[in-house]
């Protein structure tokens, strides 16, 4: 009876985890915003992450787990330009939580707060899974972290009143060490200027002009589509024409293509974190972007 | 600019040193160090103006949609779809022994090339209140249909929301997903024989969620179309009502799963079905009094890192329990042995579970095993030997069963085609042998990528 009593006890309590009442409920569709709301946050905010660094954030489905998540949610911070056009809608849409409607306080799409690149001129299934707004990886570029910091950090200063302060001393304090991160970056990262790389994605594109790098190519024939052979053979001719200095695949990519093509082009393979958790230094932010530059400097050099 | 000025003074400060009394190099000094603060002083201000705009947001890029009357169009995909088909047996014969006929979309496929339904999806927010959708079925036979049509509350917070319209049923886990989107080509026959193929309703839905990080979910159902297994009764109120829960939740980060309980209620009234009775006459049938089905649910994926893209692996089960009890009707219209009524109780179920693996980038195999109990209804008219079990062929007991396997390949995330291959033993003593080939294909907005 007694046991009973004790497993009915730890299943209610199982049941009724409710996410911390004081802090603001902030549900994160990817690590670096998970990141980057802590950052802004602190100890103000509970912070889910929907995906983690292993995961194609184009391929999630609305998962159970996320749409329990989406309910108690005071504010979905997302990339948005079409990147969860595939799950978000519908998790929001079953969470029946008006407060993080697009359109609401509570719809943060990072995207929205910079410009975007690659925004193709024709918008034709034909061209692979094109995203009509432009290139949604708009957090490799760190100036643009920079601005979406502001706009999440003047966000949470509206949702959460009552600590506005606190989320705006604390953006004011990130900046102020993001931006003298940027300079040193930048200021490392020189000898990859004109430097050509082979992607996996397209996943990389404003990290490779942040810093100046070139894109010689993609494993994908188009974006979205899984590397076929044709393609690859036809990209290893290219490359014999026009080397390029490495492969460049995110920790969620699949490894075979890149690695078929960098054994017989006679190039390395480099596997960056790509987002906040994708190695073991990457673990906020400025983990990310050091390790992400160590890397390509190290095949650079 | 500032700073050839500057560089300007300090050479004419330079070359006219050896001539300038004190007098002037003290005035020279104190221009030098105005020219220099007015520099500093816009320096700085330079940079703060750099910081700002570094800082400010810039402009969200216009969309690409065009503005005027156009701007509100809602979202809109199309799907297409088609089969070439052969089987052993005739479709048109296709029928589950044990069962009554459910008068739904339940037989295999046609023989040979046949386009299937083509659907048209519609869905945009009305206002901030509502969001309506509609899917219209465009059938091979030239008909149009309402799938769906419905309108859902976007705002009534706390977890809930309403729908009213047209929809599929919230009860078990296939009902609610687009024959589209199935794994394979056809529907478990638990479905076909207990919900015509899928239980959908002219009604009302009420959905919950509870706010908790295992996902819990609750819903009741009014409807009163009378799809299979109730009947339309031209009465006020409802016909059917139905009852669900959901519970479900992640196991790491590789494996997601879900599971549920539901329940549908209904009160059919002269539901009718044909029979071949002993004098080989085909007859009409009714039966009139309760029925109730109870599903239980359950689905489990698994993708290494929670990543589908490379191998994905999915496990889904379904088990059906229906009991019906009331009267059976024979012979409504007077066609053979003439018109008798007598009780009518069964209790039938039936399972099916189904395993789809990722082998690899586009594509997949899948098999499929599907159980169904006719279990032995107990017939009045038979047991006071009015009738013999010769007149009611459709009800003899009998476990229905079937195995399929399909493999398809998906060049993207909008196009599929499959290959089914299948042996179907649902019509008694008879084996059928299925094989198809389907394509599906998706045009026009993002599908959504249900779980």
């Amino acid at each position: 009876m007694e046991s009973k009593l004790k497993i009915l006890v730890f299943l209610g309590s199982a049941l009724c985890s409710i996410p911390a009442l004081a802090a603001l409920n902030v549900f994160a569709c990817e690590p670096e915003w998970g990141a980057l709301a802590r950052e802004l946050g602190g100890d103000k905010l509970s912070v889910y992450e929907a995906t983690t660094a292993l995961q194609d954030p184009h391929r999630i489905e609305a998962r159970p787990s996320l749409i329990a998540r989406a309910r108690s949610a005071d504010l979905v911070v997302c990339t948005g330009a079409d990147l969860e056009a595939g799950w978000l809608p519908l998790v929001l849409a079953q969470s029946g939580n008006p407060k993080i409607r697009p359109g609401e306080p509570g719809f943060f799409e990072a995207a929205r707060a910079v410009a975007l690149l690659e925004r193709p001129a024709r918008i034709d299934r034909a061209m692979g899974d094109v995203h009509p707004g432009g290139n949604p990886h708009v957090h490799l570029d760190p100036r643009n972290v920079a601005v979406i910091a502001q706009a999440l950090g003047e966000r949470l200063a509206a949702i959460g009143a009552a600590d506005a302060a606190v989320f705006r001393g604390r953006t004011r304090a990130f900046l102020e060490r993001w931006r003298s991160a940027i300079g040193r970056w930048e200021a490392g990262a020189t000898p990859l200027k004109g430097v050509a790389l082979v992607v996996a994605h397209k996943n990389l594109t404003y990290l490779v002009s942040w810093l100046g790098m070139r894109e010689a190519g993609s494993l994908e024939p188009q974006p979205g589509m899984p590397p076929t052979t044709a393609h690859l053979a036809e990209l290893l001719a290219r490359l014999k024409r026009e080397p390029a200095r490495a492969v460049v695949r995110a920790a969620y990519n699949d490894p075979r293509s890149a690695e078929w093509l960098a054994e017989r082009a006679k190039i390395p393979t480099v596997v960056l974190p790509y987002t906040v958790g994708g190695s073991d230094k990457a673990n906020d932010l400025f983990g990310l972007y050091e390790d992400t530059i160590e890397r390509l400097l190290a095949v650079a050099r | 600019m500032l700073r050839i000025t500057l560089c300007a003074a300090a050479l004419a400060v330079a070359s006219g040193a050896a001539f300038a009394t004190d007098a002037d190099m003290a005035q020279i000094r104190e221009e030098i160090r105005q020219l220099r603060e007015a520099y500093e002083r816009r320096i700085t201000a330079l940079e703060n103006r750099l910081g700002e705009a570094e800082a400010k947001p810039k402009p969200a890029p216009e969309p690409a949609r065009s503005a005027g009357e156009n701007a509100f169009n809602p979202a809109t995909s199309l799907i297409l779809q088609g089969t070439a088909a052969r089987s052993s047996r005739d479709p048109e014969t296709y029928r589950i022994d044990g069962f009554a006929p459910s008068g739904g979309e339940v037989g295999t496929a046609r023989r040979g090339l046949s386009l299937a339904e083509s659907e048209l999806v519609v869905t945009a927010n009305v206002d901030p209140y509502f969001r309506g959708l509609l899917i219209a079925a465009l059938t091979p036979e030239n008909e149009t249909e309402v799938e769906e049509a419905f309108v859902q509350t976007l705002a009534l917070g706390r977890g809930l929301t309403l729908k009213g319209g047209r929809f599929l049923s919230g009860i078990g886990y296939q009902n609610e997903i687009h024959q589209h989107a199935w794994d394979f080509q056809d529907a478990p026959l638990a479905y076909k024989a207990f919900l015509g193929g899928r239980f959908s309703d002219d009604g009302v839905q009420l959905r919950w969620v509870a706010p908790t990080d295992l996902f819990l979910e609750l819903g009741a159902e009014l409807g009163s179309a009378g799809s299979f297994p109730a009947t339309n009764r031209n009465r006020n109120g409802a016909n059917a009502w139905s009852v669900f829960g959901h519970a479900g939740g992640d196991i790491g980060a590789s494996i997601a799963w879900r599971a549920g309980l539901s329940m549908l209620r209904a009160s059919p009234r002269e539901r009718a079905y044909d029979d071949t009775d002993s004098t080989g006459t085909v007859v009409t049938n009714a039966f009139s009094g309760r029925s109730r089905v109870w599903i239980a649910d359950a689905v489990l994926k698994w993708a290494p890192n929670g990543n589908p893209g490379e191998t994905n692996f999915k496990l889904q089960g379904e088990y059906f329990r229906r009991t019906e009890s009331g009267e059976l009707t024979y012979d409504t219209q007077g066609a053979s042995l003439g018109t008798q009524t007598g009780s009518y109780a069964s209790r039938q179920s039936g399972w099916y579970l189904q395993a789809v693996y990722q082998f690899m980038p586009r594509w997949r195999v899948g098999y499929r095993l599907d159980r169904l109990s006719a279990g032995s209804a107990r017939i009045g008219l038979m047991e006071s030997r009015a009738l013999a079990a010769q007149d009611f062929p459709v009800l003899a007991a009998y476990r229905p069963r079937r195995r399929t396997a399909m493999i398809d390949w998906s060049p993207s995330e909008y196009s599929r085609v499959r290959v089914q291959l299948a042996r179907d033993y649902a019509r008694l003593g008879e084996a059928d042998s299925q094989l198809l080939v389907q394509y599906v294909m998706s045009l026009g907005a993002h599908g959504a990528h249900r779980f």
